[in-house]
């Protein structure tokens, strides 16, 4: 078996996992390693082959390979060293790492630092317990992505859509534009898990109907899936009698939420939020476990790849000064919560700031629509920050920098999301501080 | 005789969604009202007038690692020409290799868009 040994390991090779490599790399990590399960880098993105990547990083619209493959050249003008085709089997604490794949077998590395990259997995039925028989032709929107755009399969011709999530939306129309008819999309609660421009693009500019607040409370057919059972539910979520109606279709898409693959974190006895289902992390995305990080989808889901970049480069370069024993003590610890109106930050604590340091930048979803509001930093109780949201959706994530100085020396820190007192005029609004 | 219609657009341009009326007159735009910012407003007075859409879709490929090419528009497309466009596409097969931003049609459709490769593909090994 091979013994090797990193400075840097990132365990993925999506957009997360190159730009941790890169940074870390770029920070002063010599030796620095890319570990992908799949034949090449890209992760998720390759799949993806719709525009929209890249606005913010490149100011230019790309399509995610298009993403994927900027990483990519970038990649390879340095030396990280690539291993496709390799399966991580387990990542231990102190940085063991033991990997499998069918040209160099069994491999363990020892590396200084380790970068979690390994995105996230699509729900499925069975996570939003959907009664009903087991026919084929239920497939996630993800799965389903994978089949038409890189294998040349399309998985069924009358298609239903469940949930509203940003890849199923994407698919509605991808399997519109291969000649399936996307009956519907049905969404559970009051409003849609999508970004509006895919509402526009991908189902009103095809006619293709969107139900909100309607839940699918049977899927049937013996061997094929024939069609769905569809009723209206309440403010409460629950099924209202008298409103079930049935739609044929031999394929049902499900695009209803995604989960960070934490498996190896997990078995490492890694200390997830259960909220995000990723890890917790301080500012420099270190995990519990001391020189471990964490960055993208497998810390949190990302609305924008742009943001899994930004977040990844901060792991990669915290994971290079672990390497070299430069990263700064956690110290004393404080925590990061979400408050009202809010369902995740992160990160979810602190450590000590690095001199020089001006301010820290959060992340979070929001808990449900809201119009004009106030974004609040509250330091041991007191409100010590305000800043205006012309709009707050769930779907997209809000991103705040928080001054140094308003942090101070506060032990607890909480953030919420109130009404705004009054309509905010578009002049006076921040979008961010970037 | 004077043709008045009043169009309801959603603006797609970021993510606050402004939900806007454009009112056409005699197939110009007369008046425009909801839109808080210039890129709306542009946004809004093309989509009445002649939308567009970038279109990107898939091709076969031949001899390659990969049995499908992604491919993208260069530029938006008129909505109304994109399943004729995806017709075309249907029909065109590439042989690898295959470089990104190779054209693989070019002025598709005498509408002045050329499609392009939107990654590579490597020959089959």
């Amino acid at each position: 078996m091979r013994e090797l040994s990193y400075d840097v390991v990132t365990i993925g090779g999506g957009p997360a996992g190159m730009a941790a490599a890169l940074a870390a790399r770029e920070n002063g990590a010599e030796r620095v390693l890319i570990i992908e399960r799949d034949r090449e880098l890209g992760g998720i993105l390759q799949q993806c082959i719709h525009n929209g990547f890249g606005l913010r990083r490149f100011e230019e619209e790309l399509t995610g390979p298009g993403y994927a493959h900027r990483y990519i050249d970038m990649v390879k003008a340095t030396d990280i060293d690539v291993w496709l085709d390799t399966t991580v089997l387990a990542a231990e604490p102190g940085g063991v790492i033991t990997s499998v794949s069918p040209h160099a077998g069994m491999t363990v590395v020892r590396a200084k630092s380790v970068v979690y990259s390994m995105g996230c997995r699509e729900r499925t039925r069975g996570a939003i317990r959907t009664p009903g028989s087991r026919p084929a032709g239920v497939f996630t929107a993800g799965a389903a992505q994978r089949m038409v755009n890189m294998e040349g399969y399309l998985p069924g011709k009358d298609v239903v859509i469940v949930g509203s999530g940003d890849i199923g939306l994407i698919m509605a129309r991808r399997m519109t534009f291969e000649g399936a008819k996307v009956k519907a999309v049905f969404e559970i609660m009051p409003y849609s898990n999508g970004l509006t421009r895919n509402i526009v693009q991908c189902l009103e500019d095809f006619g293709i109907p969107l139900y909100l607040g309607h839940s699918v409370t049977a899927i049937h057919g013996k061997d094929r899936v024939t069609g769905v059972t569809v009723s209206k539910v309440n403010d409460r979520l629950e099924v209202i009698d008298g409103t079930a109606f049935d739609v044929s279709c031999d394929c049902v898409l499900l695009s209803v939420g995604l989960i960070p693959e934490n498996e190896l974190g997990r078995a490492a006895g890694l200390a997830l939020d259960p909220v995000t289902s990723g890890a917790q992390v301080d500012q420099f995305r270190q995990t519990s476990i001391p020189g471990f990080f964490a960055a993208g989808n497998v810390l949190h889901v990302h609305d924008l790849v742009d943001w899994v970049s930004e977040e990844a480069a901060i792991a990669g370069r915290s994971a290079a000064r672990h390497a070299s024993g430069e990263l700064p003590a956690a110290g004393p610890e404080r925590s990061v919560t979400a408050g009202e109106g809010l369902r995740t930050v992160v990160p979810q604590r602190l450590s000590a700031f690095e001199p020089g340091k001006m301010s820290t930048r959060f992340y979070f979803r929001a808990a449900k629509p809201m119009g004009a509001s106030l974004l609040q930093f509250w330091a041991d109780g007191v409100l010590a920050f305000e800043r205006k949201l012309r709009v707050v959706k769930p779907s997209e994530m809000i991103v705040a920098d928080i001054p140094v100085r308003k942090i101070g020396d506060a032990q607890t820190l909480e953030f919420r999301v109130v009404p705004a007192p009054e309509k905010i005029e578009a002049e006076d609004a921040i979008e961010e501080e970037a | 005789m004077m043709e008045r219609v009043v169009h309801a657009i959603q603006c797609i341009g970021c993510p606050i969604g402004c939900g806007g009326e454009v009112i056409v007159e005699n197939g110009t735009v007369a008046e425009m009202s909801g839109f808080t910012c210039n890129k709306g407003l542009a946004y809004a007075a093309e989509e009445v007038v002649s939308p567009k859409r970038m279109v990107t879709t898939t091709v076969r490929v031949s001899g390659g690692g990969l049995a499908l090419l992604p491919v993208v528009s260069a530029t938006p497309v008129p909505k109304e020409r994109i399943f004729d466009c995806l017709r075309l596409l249907r029909g065109v097969t590439v042989a690898a290799p295959v470089a990104e931003g190779t054209v693989v049609v070019s002025d598709a459709l005498g509408l002045g868009v050329d499609f392009r490769a939107a990654r590579d593909v490597s020959p089959l090994q």
